[in-house]
């Protein structure tokens, strides 16, 4: 299987293939929009700023592939967030795949730190990146901002408020948390989506 | 709900896992990439991989490590020890560090704190503060626990959060090597007065210590080493143990 990481200025994108290597596939990192194209699966990983971010994507016509790629795509972290319409962070125009905005989380109470950092459970599961075993099973995630429970969740957490662990709509899935930081259970997911 | 977090730590000398008893006298414990495994497979957390080398070819040889984990272990981890400017993150991070640990650095330039949190954002940025309690006050130390500084605790800590930590980690040097329990007052608080993630470090003897560094300390993550490495507590006997005493742990 031809699995390609969409290579561009985030932090850490190769745990990610660190993570597909111990499932066997050996992905390709890059940003050539014919190799992105031509890939069975694409991922797109992140650890960083909408802003910086979408303006990176922008200058290197990235953002115009991504939105037309038919191929399963997975989002992770702040590759889900960029999925969405508008982000906070940075007050950053986004990609528009899913139609919701990302928010910046609100402590209702001492004991709700910001970031959300650590492990907690998802639930109410569907789409084909999930299966019976990973509901209310513990994933790890790290991030300050959240996209809010819409028609495209696809996986809830309660952290502060419910809100969206993951997405889907059509070839395009997204997680909040880090399938391939995640032990056993991110090891599933990420096996999940590589059979779509 | 968020779990609370435990994580084992192993320190290295010359790419191998020590652990020192009150920062001195170390006892080998094993093949740091085997060890983390081992940990991750019964319910770890996190890791935190402390560098103890001080030499320019031991960086190199840590740095080859940091890869060695990142390719074999499926759970974050954290390195610490050597860290003294944006490029030696930069490296860390690079080689598939999910956060650096900051110690005596951030002490002699806390503006590294701010650097890191520009470049890298908060949450790879963990402060580590090593204090030890003498005549009233907590004071903090440099290099490992061998020279006092000026600094207190909770300033320190207060300043390493605005400056942009993304959580510290708090060893009592008074409570380390002791097994006795963790400082659960001054960790207690610590999480009154910050706003971000706690890790209690130092005095884990027994399950017990774990439990109320938690309820009494409201730490966020408990962190240990020689009871784990020895085989004292094992780490999924501890979480059912947790569980079983209330504590949202991940099983």
């Amino acid at each position: 299987m031809n699995v390609a990481i969409i290579k561009y200025n985030a932090g850490n994108i190769y745990s990610v293939s660190y993570a597909l290597k111990r499932l066997g596939v050996e992905a390709i990192v890059t940003a050539d929009p014919e190799r992105l194209q031509k890939a069975d699966k694409v991922i797109f990983p992140g650890v960083g700023e909408a802003r910086t971010t979408m303006d990176y994507l922008r200058k290197h016509r990235l953002d115009v592939l991504i939105k037309e790629l038919k191929q399963p795509l997975l989002g992770i972290c702040l590759g889900m967030q960029l999925m969405c319409r508008h982000s906070e962070e940075g007050d950053a125009d986004c990609l528009g795949i899913f139609d919701v905005d990302v928010k910046r989380f609100l402590p209702q109470a001492h004991t709700d730190k910001v970031p959300h950092m650590g492990w907690n459970t998802i639930t109410a599961l569907r789409s084909g990146l999930f299966d019976e075993r990973q509901e209310q099973q513990f994933v790890y995630f790290v991030h300050s901002y959240y996209v809010p429970v819409n028609p495209f969740t696809a996986a809830t957490t309660d952290y502060i408020l419910p809100f969206s662990a993951a997405l889907h709509k059509d070839n395009f899935y997204a997680t909040q948390f880090h399938p391939e930081k995640s032990g056993s259970v991110g090891e599933a997911i990420l096996h999940n989506f590589l059979k779509l | 709900m968020l779990a609370k977090r435990i994580i084992p730590c192993l320190d290295i000398k010359e790419g191998k896992t020590v652990k020192g008893v009150n920062f001195v006298n170390f006892r080998d414990a094993g093949d740091p990439v085997e060890l983390g495994a081992q940990y991750s497979r019964a319910g770890a957390d996190e890791l935190v991989y402390l560098d103890i080398t001080a030499s320019h070819e031991g960086r190199k040889t840590f740095t080859e490590l940091v890869k060695r984990v990142a390719a074999h272990i499926n759970i974050p981890f954290t390195v610490g020890g050597g860290i003294h400017e944006l490029a030696d993150v930069d490296r860390l991070l690079s080689a598939g560090a999910d956060k650096v640990s900051l110690n005596s650095a951030a002490l002699r330039n806390p503006a590294l704190i701010e650097e890191i949190a520009t470049h890298f954002g908060s949450q790879v940025c963990v402060v580590a503060i090593d204090a030890n309690f003498e005549q009233g006050d907590w004071i903090c130390y440099l290099n490992g626990g061998r020279i006092p500084t000026e600094r207190r605790l909770f300033e320190w800590a207060a300043e390493a959060e605005s400056r942009g930590a993304g959580e510290i980690l708090f060893t009592s040097m008074t409570h380390d090597g002791v097994k006795d329990g963790y400082a659960n007052e001054a960790l207690a608080t610590l999480a009154e007065q910050l706003h971000i993630p706690i890790i209690a470090s130092g005095g884990a003897g027994k399950r017990e210590h774990f439990r109320d560094a938690f309820t009494l300390g409201k730490a966020d993550a408990a962190l240990a080493a020689s009871v784990f490495h020895f085989g004292e507590i094992a780490i999924d006997d501890l979480k059912r143990y947790l569980r079983a005493e209330g504590i949202v742990v991940r099983l």
